[in-house]
């Protein structure tokens, strides 16, 4: 590649060697960056020389670089998923940033979501949530033919917008509260709008809210930061509609 | 044992007798069953939580079995799966175009160009339909009409609309569904879960897959686990070639651990080349981002009639463009299979055709499908494609025609498996990408959901039982105090100490992309008998080179993202030299297997099924020595042997 365009960048990034380390900010100056990359790539250009001085790669998650995991994270200069609206870092270009620019980037920070090593975080409190409802309690084989469910396009469409959270934790990161409720919302939600998963609204709102609360995520104080981080632009609304759901659910309750 | 000659054997595939159309149904009534009180007492490892690990694990698990689940991400949520774009396949007919079971079946037997197993690829389309109403039910959002009807579309290498999708992401919300049952069953406390948890060794004993040996990502420590079946459901290897649509972490390493075992690896030669890739734009780059092939229902394919024709694209007159889909292939247009239409680029590319700052890319242009339906009616179909085509490319696919060329996607070669699903070894099975039944040489588009999902909900639920009852594992309690768990877990770390006791010059990395080099330039698009040997004679040399002077820093404890790439990279150099191998052996082209000198007068795939009309299934003779090359013959008696034709 000519490096007509190529840029020198002074990286502030966040090492942390295990959960009990204390961890640091180090300052690093990389060369030769191309507007192309990708921002994942510019680390792994990193990473490849810190391996050539047998120094310790910086760790961080990421899978597909598609958008689509939710692997990927990283606070860059204090925004989850760095400047760009509706994009994840793993699809954030290098085009975004110029030559001299000075990048910090950080781990998510949330009590729920302790760091494991430098970027990388522990995100399985998202499961744990999940497993407290976020699904239709239907087994294999009791199917009926699926076209016998009608659903509006209006309320598939719906649905769908919901359904396309990544699970990435940007919406728990940039929460001043550490909330999790558009994550939470998204899933109830998404079943509330489908005939398929009304059934089991009530108890799935009670439970799935019950689980967040007891995990140490915070409350919702309608900032929007989560909806200005998501990269998948879940709307807030979600949350309105989890918050009727689950006041519904909590007065007609039909468990004792 | 290696000091005997292992000679060539002819494999059994295990397919019932009787009528195509009944096999199953007929099977599924022979097979033995387990008392539900029973399964209970039977214990199954799943390594993988993809569609098909995701679907294995809840279902087997809803029936009563035992189940632990394996995944190295941090969420079984984050299997490569997730990416599929455009849809999955059903036989449901719903628009009355003239689909069937037996047209789903006819297509895909044809799609893989008569290299798939035809009992398998019946049963695949049979279930079909129970994997759209099985996913409907767990709350899946498909595609809707107006009128509160499941919306269709059209795939490759098919005349029907039978693909039923998500948006661009349909691949996303059939694993966030069977993601959803696993957790469903995981609140029960029915399933365990172990993330971060990478298979490192497969345990045998007594000839039977009786465990795993697992690698704790974030704490380095090594565990054993036993079982009465292991299920690999680890996906496939594209990875091998460095630059894939694959995800970063997808590797090829438990199926190789189970090869190692005397599992077969069955024509590891097949792997697709998806036609529509965002072009390669650096030496930096890391991966490549696949553009659904649902694209192609509207986009037309094209370069410039000229060589070397550098004006932009709105400047070429339309009487200077060559739409060459449509004009080599008229009935199926720009939805020709992949494997074909992969090709035709190539060769676009290889007449100096090609456009792009690069010159190796062709079109795929929009303007006349936004000038018919609109602009909104295409961002309604493709928004989510088009923005994220703008992302990475910074330029507006609405305005300037899409620049696209073939990368890696998938493998349709895997684990040799019968009817069952079982390897080679026994209480061993491999389900969805990670075996090599029902694609044969070629995977038609919207097929690999489908397969997943069919292996995962309603294939080893039926024949996972009648294993147990007929080879009863279970009468021979086996703990992982056995000295074959001592053994393995004892090879598996000192694999891991010998890969950080190297300390030579060159990253993991430098290795793998040196590995990318080589299959693309040998065993990528066209493969001629000399290239082959010359990539087997330098991947070997790389594998010697690897072991001597590969780099892994760090230690064992904790997290090393370097040394779980090493190991994986080391299994991708040997599996590379096997694919080139079954490649050189294959003395014929089919599906997306090409090999230059067999071809038609223009340039389509010529078979030779007097001599290759079998699966390849390759079987370990020791580390340094050739392997053996066994068969399974397939026979053809419903979907008669034709030369493929899209003309």
């Amino acid at each position: 590649m000519s490096d007509t365009n190529t840029m020198t960048l002074n990286l502030k990034i966040w090492r942390q060697a295990s959960t009990k380390d204390k961890g640091q900010i180090v300052d690093y100056v990389l060369e030769g960056v191309s507007p192309d990359m990708s921002f994942l790539e510019m680390i792994d250009m990193l990473n490849e020389q810190l391996v050539a001085k047998n120094d310790d790669p910086i760790a961080f998650d990421h899978d597909c670089r598609e958008g689509i995991c939710g692997m990927c994270s990283l606070m860059i200069n204090g925004q989850a998923h760095g400047p760009e609206k509706a994009t994840t870092t793993c699809q954030l270009h290098m085009r975004s940033f110029k030559d001299g620019d000075t990048i910090a980037i950080e781990p998510w920070r949330a009590r729920a979501f302790p760091v494991l090593k430098d970027l990388m975080v522990d995100r399985s409190a998202f499961d744990k949530i999940i497993e407290a409802g976020g699904f239709v309690n239907v087994n294999t084989g009791n199917a009926q033919d699926a076209n016998s469910i009608l659903i509006p396009k209006e309320n598939a469409d719906l649905a769908m917008d919901a359904a396309a959270c990544i699970g990435c934790g940007a919406c728990v990161a940039s929460c001043k509260n550490a909330s999790a409720m558009l994550f939470v919302s998204a899933k109830i939600s998404q079943l509330a709008l489908l005939p398929q998963g009304e059934v089991e609204a009530d108890q799935r709102a009670l439970s799935m809210v019950e689980k967040m609360d007891e995990l140490g995520f915070g409350n919702c104080t309608n900032e929007a930061e989560c909806e200005a981080s998501c990269p998948k632009d879940i709307s807030i609304s979600n949350i309105a509609r989890m918050n009727r759901g689950f006041l519904k659910a909590a007065v007609s309750a039909k468990t004792k | 044992m290696s000091s005997e000659t292992k000679q060539p054997k002819k494999l059994d595939g295990k397919v019932p007798e009787g009528d195509i159309r009944t096999k199953w149904e007929n099977y599924k009534f022979d097979m033995k069953l387990v008392n539900p009180s029973n399964k209970r007492k039977f214990k199954v490892i799943v390594v993988g939580t993809g569609l098909a690990g995701a679907s294995a694990s809840a279902t087997l698990s809803e029936l009563g079995y035992e189940v632990e689940a394996f995944c190295i991400s941090d969420s079984p949520r984050r299997a490569h799966s997730i990416a599929a774009q455009g849809g999955i396949n059903a036989a449901k007919n719903y628009p009355n175009d003239g689909d069937s079971v037996w047209r789903l079946f006819y297509d895909t037997v044809k799609g893989g160009d008569f290299r798939a197993r035809e009992a398998n690829v019946y049963r695949l389309a049979q279930v079909s339909n129970n994997i759209i109403d099985q996913c409907a039910a767990q709350g899946v959002p498909f595609a809707r009409e107006y009128g509160g009807t499941l919306s269709n579309r059209s795939f490759g290498g098919a005349q029907v609309s039978r693909t039923f999708y998500a948006r661009g992401q349909t691949g996303q919300q059939l694993l966030l569904g069977a993601y959803s049952a696993l957790m469903k069953e995981s609140s029960k406390g029915k399933v365990k879960i172990h993330t971060r948890s990478e298979m490192v060794e497969l345990v045998m004993v007594n000839g039977k897959a009786r465990g795993i040996i697992t690698r704790n990502i974030v704490t380095g420590e090594f565990t054993k686990h036993s079982a009465d079946a292991v299920l690999l459901c680890t996906g496939g290897y594209g990875n091998v070639f460095f630059l894939s649509t694959n995800a970063m972490n997808s590797n090829g390493s438990a199926a190789w651990k189970a090869y190692k075992k005397g599992a077969y690896f069955a024509n590891p030669c097949y792997t697709q080349i998806h036609p529509t890739c965002i072009p390669v734009h650096g030496e930096s780059q890391s991966k490549l981002t696949l553009m659904s092939e649902s694209l192609r229902n509207d986009g037309r394919v094209w370069v410039p009639k000229k060589e070397g024709d550098k004006r932009p694209p709105h400047e070429i007159p339309d009487e200077e463009r060559d739409y060459y889909l449509e004009r080599v292939y008229p009935s199926f247009g720009n939805l020709a299979p992949r494997d074909v239409s992969s090709r035709q680029a190539k060769y676009r590319v290889d007449e100096g055709k090609g456009v792009g700052k690069t010159g190796v890319a062709v079109y795929l242009d929009f303007r006349d499908a936004i000038k018919r339906d609109g602009l909104e009616a295409i961002k309604d179909r493709y928004g989510n494609l088009f923005d994220m085509y703008q992302r990475i490319t910074d330029e507006n696919p609405y305005e300037v025609p899409m620049r696209i060329y073939p990368a890696v996607h998938y493998t349709m070669g895997g684990l040799w498996v019968d009817y069952n699903l079982m390897t080679g070894i026994p209480g061993c099975f491999a389900l969805g990408e990670a075996n090599f039944s029902d694609h044969g040489a070629n995977r038609l588009g919207a097929s690999a959901l489908m397969q997943g999902l069919a292996d995962g909900y309603f294939v080893i639920p039926y024949t996972l039982g009648n294993y147990f009852v007929t080879a009863k594992p279970n009468e021979e309690k086996v703990t992982t105090d056995h000295p074959e768990f001592e053994k393995a877990l004892a090879d598996a770390k000192g694999r891991f100490s010998k890969l950080l006791g190297i300390g030579g010059k060159r990253s993991v990395d430098s290795f793998h992309k040196a590995l990318g080099q080589i299959m693309w330039e040998y065993v990528g698009m066209s493969r001629t008998e000399a290239g082959l040997k010359t990539a087997i004679k330098e991947i070997q040399a790389l594998r010697k080179e690897f072991w001597k002077d590969v780099r892994v820093t760090g230690s064992d404890a904790g997290i090393n993202v370097e040394l779980e790439k090493a190991n994986r990279v080391a299994d991708f150099i040997e599996l590379g030299e096997l694919m080139a191998r079954d490649a050189l052996t294959r003395q014929e082209s089919c599906g997306g297997h090409f090999r230059d000198e067999m071809q038609t007068p223009d340039g389509e795939a010529l078979r030779d099924d007097e001599k290759f009309c079998h699966a390849a299934a390759w079987e370990w003779n020791g580390d340094d020595a050739e392997p053996i090359r066994n068969i399974e013959e397939l026979s053809f008696e419903n979907v008669h042997l034709a030369t493929r034709s899209y003309k």
